[in-house]
């Protein structure tokens, strides 16, 4: 299968701080869903910042399908879920006008078209909400947002999925609602998938591979084949 | 009162500027900038004096000095040099000092700078309207086109930026739009209020609206109507037509929030 994120020996550390990734070594082929782990501060969320070519590693190169990252163009192909995502305005949004906002990605400007109204919809009928296209997002359970936003990230139809503390202030039923979901997409779509958490009990079930970083890639592999004592990511051998 | 010239003129560039201000001010408000507008405003003030002091038209040269102060901010901001409120502050301060420091030098501090800080909607020449039309239906142009790419920058700044949008563009001509909608519309309400024309609009609309599109649409129906409100009261009431517009916007931001209370209540 051809790469859809290399990492090759990257350093990164912001500037004047101290190094948050040492020498991570990591690639992830199309159609693959890794959780990727670890605790708070370990650099999980940089390594995911890299890997969309949010940041420039210090040292080492990181590609997105065979491009280097952060000259990547073609952008549509990814979708993202950043962490606590919420509303950035503090006018009542609906549930339509967020999914709308992720199809910017293939047409950013000019009315939308009618391919593009067919994806919103498509999108939203995918997160269960097409039944609450018109209502506000503050007028949703937590749950229920959380699904808006992935709405969001999947309307210009991504190849990759990055999504950042996707469980964060969610309860458990949307947790599970969430696992299936993004199996599904894994599954029916080939949707490669990157989720990024402190902690990956709520995906341990559907999820192929797991990576585990503490300032380096301390784990990578089967979540059934994690020694017990590392279950927690948060343990102090990890 | 359509009766006089001055006051179809007044009208006219009231209805231009009603439309503008809370179109700008709606992107403002979402970027938690609701302030830029005084800070921009204190920078074409500057710009004012050192008309005076050099001779030249000052509406001309205050459109220059909110558009470089309008820069500045946004570079402070982008470069992380200085926090939002602190880069606003330094422009702010930095922009009333240079034009007290202009004014003084220029000798022009008399009843004409007024017309600049307060409005003077009803001497509003036929020239300036053009102007103040070619300038402004620019500007909403320049919106319609960018609208979805702003909406998506307001929304999720960093799904923006990972969906390969030019978030620093975006968010610089906001910025721009800012400026250029204080250059046009100071002689309608002055430089120290024209930044209420485009906050309280929106502020008001968002307790009652129901979508981002209801909140757009409300803002401007607040706006104009507070400009043709307001232009009315000044007629009829002898009152500053500035102060007179800006009082209609205020007033309605209480209706709504008292129509917000009642609903929740229901």
């Amino acid at each position: 299968m051809p790469l859809a994120l290399e990492l090759d020996s990257v350093d990164f550390a912001y500037e004047h701080g101290p190094p948050v990734l040492r020498d991570v070594s990591l690639e992830v082929e199309a159609g693959e869903f890794v959780a990727i782990a670890g605790p708070n501060g370990g650099g999980k969320t940089t390594l995911l910042r890299l890997a969309l070519g949010l940041a420039r590693p210090t040292r080492g190169r990181v590609q997105l399908f065979g491009e280097p990252a952060d000259r990547f163009r073609d952008r549509a192909r990814l979708g993202y879920l950043s962490q606590r995502a919420q509303l950035g305005v503090q006018a009542p949004a609906t549930v339509r006008e967020v999914v709308a906002a992720g199809r910017a990605a293939r047409n950013a400007f000019g009315r939308l078209t009618a391919e593009d109204r067919e994806a919103i919809e498509h999108a939203m009928e995918r997160v269960g909400l097409a039944d609450l296209a018109r209502r506000p997002l503050s007028r949703l359970s937590g749950g229920q947002q959380q699904r808006a936003f992935i709405a969001k990230a999947l309307v210009s139809g991504p190849q990759l999925l990055a999504l950042d503390e996707p469980t964060a202030g969610v309860d458990v039923e949307a947790q599970e609602a969430l696992s299936g979901l993004l199996a599904r997409l894994n599954d029916e779509l080939g949707v490669t998938i990157l989720y990024v958490s402190h902690e990956f009990g709520a995906i341990e079930h559907v999820v192929r591979r797991l990576v585990l970083v503490r300032g380096g890639i301390v784990f990578d592999g089967p979540p059934s084949s994690l020694p017990g004592v590392w279950h927690d990511p948060s343990h102090v051998h990890v | 009162m359509f009766e006089f010239e001055f006051m179809r003129l007044a009208f006219a560039a009231g209805a231009i500027v009603g439309l503008l201000a809370p179109v700008v001010g709606f992107f403002l408000v979402q970027r938690q900038m609701s302030l830029i507008g005084d800070g921009i405003g204190h920078v074409a003030f500057a710009g004012v004096a050192a008309g005076y002091l050099i001779g030249v038209s000052p509406v001309w040269t205050a459109l220059v000095a909110a558009i470089v102060g309008a820069a500045a901010i946004e570079w402070l901001r982008a470069h992380r040099t200085a926090a939002g409120d602190q880069a606003l502050a330094l422009v702010f301060y930095s922009g009333i000092a240079g034009g007290v420091v202009l004014i003084s030098a220029a000798g022009a501090l008399n009843a004409n700078l007024f017309a600049y800080l307060f409005g003077s909607i009803l001497t509003v020449t036929r020239a300036e309207l053009l102007r103040i039309a070619l300038l402004g239906l620019g500007a909403l142009l320049l919106v319609a086109i960018l609208l979805r790419a702003l909406l998506a920058v307001a929304i999720d700044e960093e799904g923006a930026r990972v969906s390969g949008l030019p978030v620093a563009f975006l968010n610089g001509a906001v910025s721009m739009l800012a400026a250029l909608t204080i250059g046009i519309s100071m002689r309608i309400v002055g430089i120290l209020l024209i930044a209420a024309l485009m906050v309280l609009p929106v502020i008001a609309a968002q307790r009652v609206a129901w979508s981002l599109r209801s909140t757009m649409g409300l803002s401007i129906s607040i706006g104009l109507g507070s400009v043709l409100a307001g232009l009315t009261a000044s007629y009829y009431l002898n009152m500053p037509p500035g102060g007179a517009i800006v009082l209609t916007a205020a007033a309605t931001f209480v209706v709504a929030a008292g129509l917000e209370t009642l609903r929740r209540r229901v």
